[in-house]
């Protein structure tokens, strides 16, 4: 993605300003959705009708709030692989929680988000303070939620239902016809933009990612800023599972495990570098798209589980071999 | 200093997954209500070497600084090829093996063309791969089931001479036959050398693009040796994708556990067998305590946090605060 050729410089230079800005990799990445709709307006019209856009966006919206976390921890070149339970986890304590009495609904939502945080907080100071490779203190800790709700359920899904305030924040209306799920996001993209551009903690993510010891010399207190952000992973995969639980009125076993590879390729397809320290938050919320758009479409053609994981790996693959290649030796 | 001090040295990551093994399975024997008996062995021994072939296809790439997030997958799809082409008369159950073999050769061959020529980051290509896979295994067994041929199925998870699991004797098999001459060809050491300085070997000229490559293919064919083990075991083939994403998340346990580093560079593959033996020696050990079932996850998770942690006690022999950042 480093445009060190000449000619692409000089290309680059002929585009108008906004387009010039823009990182290549999010282009294509907003191309491919221009073009996934078009191919599948051939095949029905329904694909661009603004109910079936907004249905995409509102399920979109689960998959975006967990990505969004599982960048930040992308962009320190780490990975976060307890999404799926501590999905699970913040969907289930979620609503635990709703059955203390009468504040139970209304503590449901940020005692789910605080569960989410202390298994974040768990990995970040795995990673951070221990200096295991993030990759294997999530695993742990993912290992270590999912025997809490083995041990917390008995194994079964849990009976208690989504409380109502769970329930509105993923299915209700706050403006008529924008389901709230998607105004969450938009909030949680607000944020994160914020965060990222605006903020030291986000200037120290992208320096961390680009160079751990340079952070370091430079005075970021780099432990401290990577067990944050592993935190803020926790707190918005718990977020997302609890915003699942309402759209789907419950907790279940294993609800978040179908999350964990669509989040790191939505991130990874939206021109974020997994070795860390490049990428952009739009890029991420077209990879978010991208990929739910194409399992939607995938499904709506009635292809079997089998054909639709095929060419969701082949998409991945062919759009990786496009802009996500790394610079060669040399 | 003398030779044996360097091999030690080199060696440590090994013994002390040797050294995990062997208190584990200990404490388990003492605990088993029937002792050491060649069946307590047989089973044990079945078990285990599903997760070690796995683990030992995991170390290949891992030693190359990459990672297969695939390898689990590619595991499922072998044992599903298993279940329709390895049947019948010796000679077409032959061929069905190789078959079986050569399929994940090429399906490690892949990863390694998308990973080397293709300039993708291993974490995300396999991922797509796997997915891929996963649905190839789907394709070919929607539903479980399938046969294999019982006689070699019997005989390759039996006891030989009564006594010695054959399963472990195939494993060693496959550790003389694939990674000693890997270990100890050019290739193997360009693999060494691309793990632990790519560009320091780049400059040498070692040939590390090939190194590479021969990593992640042999380490497919590592895969379908596990999946032909696990149609062995069962007698059937499924598409079950928990079971996939579980063989991968526990070898890059049990490759851990055998002391190879996940920077690359450093470790081995027989570490990681007794890496994958402690691994499966978890789950057992509950057992015989006689655990209530709905713990085992829950401790099988602690314990494996606490055996990652002893690793960062290294930490305390750090002089200088720069050496944190690798």
């Amino acid at each position: 993605m480093s445009d060190t050729s000449e000619d692409r410089i000089s290309i680059r230079t002929r585009l108008p300003a906004f387009l010039r800005r823009a990182d290549p990799a999010v282009l294509t990445a907003f191309g491919c959705i221009l073009l996934l709709l078009l191919l599948s307006s051939l095949y029905s019209s329904n694909f661009l009708s603004l109910n079936y856009l907004l249905q995409q966006l509102k399920v979109a919206s689960f998959l975006g709030v967990v990505a969004a976390g599982v960048m930040v921890v992308i962009l320190l070149g780490h990975i976060d692989l307890s999404v799926p339970w501590v999905m699970t986890t913040g969907a289930m304590m979620a609503c635990a929680a709703a059955g203390f009495g009468s504040v139970g609904p209304v503590i449901a939502i940020p005692f789910g988000i605080i569960c989410g945080t202390a298994f974040g907080l768990l990995n970040g100071f795995g990673v951070a303070y221990l200096r295991i490779p993030s990759m294997i203190v999530t695993l742990a800790s993912n290992v270590v939620a999912q025997g809490l709700m083995v041990v917390y359920t008995g194994g079964f899904s849990p009976q208690d239902s989504a409380p109502p305030p769970v329930r509105w924040l993923a299915t209700g209306f706050l403006i008529p016809g924008l389901p709230n799920a998607i105004l969450v996001w938009v909030a949680i993209s607000a944020m994160m933009i914020f965060l990222f551009t605006r903020t030291a903690f986000g200037r120290a993510v992208y320096g961390i990612g680009n160079s751990e010891r340079a952070a370091y010399l430079s005075g970021v207190d780099t432990r401290r800023v990577v067990m944050i952000a592993f935190a803020i992973s926790g707190a918005l995969s718990a977020f997302g599972g609890v915003l699942l639980a309402g759209y789907s009125s419950k907790a279940a076993q294993a609800m978040g495990d179908a999350y964990l590879l669509p989040a790191i390729a939505a991130v990874v397809l939206g021109g974020t570098s997994i070795l860390g320290g490049r990428g952009s938050y739009l890029g991420t919320v077209a990879g978010v798209i991208l990929i739910t758009l194409l399992q939607s479409i995938l499904s709506v053609m009635q292809m079997p589980e089998a054909g639709r994981q095929i060419v969701y790996g082949v998409v991945i693959i062919v759009m990786l071999l496009l802009y996500g290649r790394t610079p060669p030796n040399r | 200093m003398s030779e044996w001090r360097y091999w030690l040295n080199e060696q440590r990551g090994t013994l002390m997954g040797l050294a995990i093994f062997l208190l584990m399975f200990a404490v388990y024997i003492a605990n088993h209500p029937a002792g050491l008996t060649a069946n307590v062995a047989q089973t044990a021994a079945n078990k285990g070497v599903l997760f070690a072939f796995v683990a030992m296809a995991q170390t290949l790439v891992v030693i190359t600084a990459g990672i297969d997030l695939s390898v689990g997958m590619i595991f499922i799809l072998t044992n599903c090829l298993a279940s329709w082409i390895v049947v019948g008369e010796p000679l077409p159950t032959a061929l069905g093996v190789v078959a079986v073999l050569a399929a994940g050769m090429v399906c490690g061959a892949i990863n390694g063309l998308l990973v080397i020529y293709g300039r993708l980051q291993p974490i995300v290509a396999t991922i797509a791969t796997g997915a891929v896979y996963f649905g190839l295994a789907l394709l070919l067994r929607p539903f479980p089931g399938g046969s294999v041929n019982e006689d070699l199925a019997d005989a390759l998870t039996g006891r030989l001479f009564g006594v010695i699991p054959s399963s472990l004797v195939v494993l060693a098999a496959a550790v003389l036959l694939v990674w000693l001459p890997f270990r100890r060809s050019r290739l193997g050491r360009a693999a060494y050398a691309a793990g632990s300085s790519e560009q320091a070997a780049f400059m040498s000229g070692v040939p590390i693009r090939r190194g590479k490559f021969a990593a992640y293919t042999l380490a497919g064919l590592l895969a379908a040796m596990g999946g032909l083990f696990l149609t062995f075991f069962t007698y059937t083939g499924e598409a079950a994708y928990a079971s996939g994403s579980g063989y991968t998340l526990w070898s890059i346990a049990a490759v851990v556990l055998g002391g190879v580093s996940l920077y690359g560079g450093r470790g081995s593959a027989i570490g990681a067998i007794f890496g994958a033996f402690a691994a499966r020696t978890t789950g057992d050990m509950l057992f015989v305590f006689d655990v209530d079932p709905l713990w085992q996850p829950l401790l099988q998770g602690v314990v494996l946090m606490i055996a990652v942690s002893i690793g960062s006690l290294a930490l305390l022999r750090v002089r200088n605060r720069l050496d944190w950042f690798q």
